[in-house]
């Protein structure tokens, strides 16, 4: 007869090996894979690898492509989080108070999130056409537009650029939005009524009680949000493949049309390792923030 | 200091009436006690005194001032709350400046008054806590020093010492009670633990189901309960009630002894008991058992200082009394408590 | 009275707020659904006021979409595609998220935080030596090889989300169940599992949501149009050449996103809580 000790101390690991297993092989392997080429010169037609140490970097840091990427990259992320987590909190807040039709509400503004991007994507790519653009129609009928301006969104680098953080915000504003919310309704009720009795007006109530108490999640919100959009490939594929001219280039979208579609394997490997650092960056982030709040 | 009313107050959630139609005074520095069990809209009606909630009809006034329709804020009223609600990421010293700060006191001021309410609950080594370190005992009075600290004309306290245990909330209602006298404010507190009420109130106010059913001292609620639900509410084990065609009877189990223990000069009602089962708590021993004949066979419990030393034991038969002085008579159909004195007096000395 | 007053211009203004939020962040599938409706002739005549139609609503481009184009196939790729890797996400995060729940001490904590970061690892880093790998299992061009990859970002999400919820059963259960004849696996299997419905189809939620969603690893791994899912067909294979389906892509991004967007909304607070757990109390 096995004790409940022994069952425990087999069983438990027995149970996380498989799912431990798949991780090391499909995530963990490919990773060490990933520096592995890219520090040889593999590409789609090689019989044999070469060991070229460094110079895959070497090559992409000294593109101009590469400064390209890694500004619009940065820009992207940062300015689409700053919006995302202003609009985030407003919506949020929109949303803790009851009405009807909350439902429906709360279903369409999550369809962005929820909806496939590269088709979200595809929708935006239709609406900022360069000829049939909804928006230019729309500003011209009510007078923004005079009648020789009609801006070319997607062909203009800074028009790309701006069309490019706008579908950012839209895709991530929902998620942004949903987890903000679960961190005003975990506020009791209590705390905002002392508040109100404490003489706390509309902005002492929002900046020193609301805003500090939901600063955790949001944090974890714009974690998130990082990853998503510092990581995305999808939204420049689709809306510009990097266009005009390789001037909305992002890392990601530079190193799938470097490593799948022009097959220089070693490169591409080179410029997604890019990506890593704010990866670690922001797990630490992340780390620190799950355990400052389980000390609460 | 001020006096608080509430005027004809209603309040109705969708279908439900949570408070309907109160009157209510407490007068100045009074200690008043809403006493009710829970969903009974002794809260309810705080938070209206509060301003957290609006009445659906009546007007509350504050020290001559009607405040329905202004913000808490305006109030100048501090409120406890059961879960005392401290701002958890402020120190203890930040949870108590900040109604201070809200009302833009400058900061010499703010640090002098912290400093006055911290002392004021020994709570000055903790200044620089968060809340989250400090036990329940240490929560409740940053709780308090939050609330006076603002020297408010009202003190709303809403179940301030559920969260304690206890042995410590026994020590902490006499506390309560002291720093009241001290301060003079008057104070509404919400509960539904009589033996708190007794020991705190000036006066309780009996609510259930969104009525008042009494308003008085705690000797008056006790003794001269004004129908049966108070009646049976307060006190532990309930008023006894028999029932007599149109009248019911109720005497508190203490006032319920043998005979032979009643000075001979009493008025008294004698009523014969057939006793079932008797309990030793230490100081009382608890009798049950069921009335006889000429009375219906009602169960009542007695409740016997242990220093009284008759014997009752299971199974027998005793003949136990009543004094008349200590008898409280309610209309059957309607439950309120009937006219006292010499009508009450003869009624019963006919069934004796 | 001015209280009143302020009152109502208050809730004007977050009515005003509220509809200006849900008009942008809905516009585009509002726009998908007139898009999907109209003749081509009225898509292409910049004069006529785009949010109205001029031609009578058409079914034209949904028919193109489903006899023309082989979106029926993607549909079907995608559903394949999904419900094998909803198994194998279920076949594998269910036990490891039991384990982790109930492993002891600092290491179940640990290792759990560490599963779920991998979920932050994107596919655009690992999108090439997968490329690879699928090539050496002779696998490219081939359903099976996101069927293969793509658990590599469920497991994760999943394995963290359900350790979450098995924490929240009482090791009292089982217990109780291992008293009365049970083995600790049977125990999990007849007694855990079961009172964690819930936990798991939220799983299985997310995990076919994710396989809708992709794009990278399909991209990467398909090149026959045959074999492609809907987030990939639409956007590569409708948009190549210079002729533009407008209609039919838009017709076919609504059909793909609204289904899942209903379900979604369904378990969005279960979701929240995965991606929250630890910073909520």
């Amino acid at each position: 007869m096995i004790g409940l000790k022994d069952d425990e101390t087999r069983l438990l690991p027995l149970m996380l090996a498989p799912a431990v297993s798949y991780i090391a092989l499909l995530i963990g392997f490919p990773f060490v894979l990933s520096i592995a080429y890219s520090m040889t010169n593999i590409s789609v037609g090689t019989t044999e690898l070469k060991f070229v140490g460094l110079d895959n970097f070497i090559s992409v840091v000294g593109s101009q492509t590469f400064w390209v990427a890694l500004k619009n990259t940065c820009i992207i992320t940062l300015v689409s989080q700053v919006f995302v987590v202003g609009l985030g909190n407003v919506l949020a807040g929109l949303l803790m108070a009851d009405f009807t039709g909350k439902w429906w509400v709360r279903l369409l503004i999550l369809l962005p999130w929820v909806a496939p991007i590269s088709l979200g994507s595809i929708g935006w790519l239709w609406i900022f056409d360069s000829i049939y653009s909804v928006i230019n129609w729309t500003a011209r009928a009510i007078g923004l537009l005079g009648p020789f301006d009609w801006p070319i969104w997607l062909g203009q680098p800074d028009l790309a650029m701006a069309s490019i953080i706008i579908v950012n915000v839209w895709r991530l504003l929902p998620l942004a939005t949903v987890i903000i919310l679960a961190g005003l309704s975990s506020i009791p009720q209590d705390i905002h009524d002392a508040a109100h009795v404490d003489g706390a007006g509309f902005w002492r109530h929002h900046f020193e009680i609301t805003m500090p108490l939901v600063l955790p999640i949001t944090l974890i919100a714009v974690l998130f949000g990082i990853v998503f959009t510092f990581t995305d490939m999808i939204v420049v594929f689709v809306l510009t493949r990097g266009g005009p001219y390789d001037t909305t280039q992002v890392l990601a979208s530079w190193a799938f049309f470097t490593g799948i579609q022009g097959g220089d394997l070693a490169e591409g490997a080179a410029i997604s390792l890019f990506l890593f650092p704010v990866l670690v960056a922001v797990a630490i982030l992340f780390l620190g923030v799950a355990r400052r709040t389980e000390v609460t | 200091m001020a006096i608080v009313e509430a005027r004809n107050i209603s309040k109705k959630f969708a279908e439900v009436t949570a408070v309907e139609q109160i009157n209510l005074t407490a007068e100045e520095g009074e200690f008043l006690v809403l006493l009710g069990p829970s969903g009974c809209g002794k809260t309810t009606l705080m938070r209206m005194i509060a301003g957290l909630e609006q009445p659906s009809a009546g007007r509350i006034v504050i020290g001559g001032r009607d405040v329905t329709d202004l913000p808490p804020r305006t109030r100048n009223i501090a409120m406890v709350f059961q879960s005392y609600a401290l701002y958890p990421h402020m120190t203890v010293a930040g949870n108590i400046a900040f109604p201070l700060r809200a009302r833009g006191t400058s900061k010499v001021e703010t640090a002098e008054r912290v400093t006055w309410a911290a002392r004021m609950f020994d709570i000055e080594r903790l200044l620089d806590r968060k809340p989250r370190q400090l036990s329940g005992g240490e929560r409740q009075r940053v709780a308090l020093a939050r609330a006076v600290v603002r020297k408010p004309e009202v003190f709303l306290l809403d179940e301030p010492l559920s969260n304690l245990d206890a042995k410590l909330r026994h020590s902490a209602r006499d506390e309560l009670k002291q720093f009241q006298r001290n301060l003079g404010t008057t104070t509404l507190y919400v509960t539904h633990d009589q033996v708190e009420a007794m020991g705190l109130g000036d006066r309780i106010a009996v609510l259930n189901q969104g009525l008042v059913h009494q308003i008085g001292t705690p000797q008056q609620v006790y003794d001269r309960p004004a129908d049966i639900f108070v009646a049976t509410f307060i006190g532990s084990p309930p008023m006894n009630l028999v029932e007599l065609d149109d009248v019911v009877l109720g005497f508190r189990p203490e006032s319920f002894l043998p005979e032979e223990v009643h000075p001979a000069q009493d008025g008294r009602s004698r009523l014969p008991f057939r006793i079932t089962r008797s309990e030793y708590l230490g100081a009382d021993r608890l009798v049950y058992g069921v009335l006889e004949p000429p009375y219906p066979p009602t169960h009542v419990i007695s409740k016997l200082p242990t220093n009284i030393r008759v014997e009752v034991n299971s199974g027998e038969r005793h003949d136990f009394a009543v004094r008349l002085a200590d008898l409280n008579r309610f209309d059957r159909a309607s439950g309120r408590r009937l006219a006292e004195d010499g009508e009450a007096a003869s009624a019963t000395s006919d069934l004796t | 009275m001015t209280g009143g007053l302020a009152r109502t211009a208050r809730r004007v203004g977050r009515f005003g707020l509220l509809a200006g939020f849900v008009g942008f962040l809905a516009f585009p599938f509002y726009w998908m659904l007139i898009t999907t409706f109209k003749t081509t002739q009225d898509l292409h005549n910049t004069e006529y006021n785009p949010y109205l139609f001029h031609d009578p609503p058409t079914l034209e481009h949904l028919r193109t979409l489903f006899e023309d184009t082989i979106f029926l196939q993607w549909l079907w790729n995608t559903a394949f595609v999904g419900v094998l890797v909803v198994i194998i996400t279920i076949v594998l995060a269910v036990p490891a998220g039991y384990s982790l729940a109930r492993t002891t001490g600092r290491w179940g904590q640990t290792l759990g935080v560490g599963i779920f970061l991998t979920y932050l690892v994107p596919p655009t880093i690992l999108f090439i030596p997968l490329a690879r790998v699928i090539a050496w299992l002779g696998l490219q061009d081939s359903l099976w090889s996101l069927v293969l990859v793509y658990p590599s970002i469920s497991v994760p999400f999943c394995t963290w989300l359900l350790m979450g919820f098995f924490k929240a059963v009482p090791r009292d259960l089982e217990e109780a169940a291992m008293l009365d004849g049970l083995s600790r696996l049977a125990a999990f299997v007849r007694v855990v599992v079961p009172v964690s419905i819930a936990g798991i189809l939220t799983c299985v939620i997310f995990t076919f949501t994710l396989v809708f969603q992709e794009f990278v690893y399909g991209v990467t791994f398909i090149t026959a149009s045959t074999n492609y899912t809907v987030s990939v067909g639409v956007p590569t294979f409708l948009v190549r050449g210079d002729v533009y389906f407008w209609g039919s892509m838009m017709a076919a991004c609504l059909i793909a996103s609204l289904p899942i967007a209903v379900i979604y909304n369904l378990f969005v607070d279960r979701f929240v809580a995965g991606f929250t757990a630890g910073a909520v109390k």
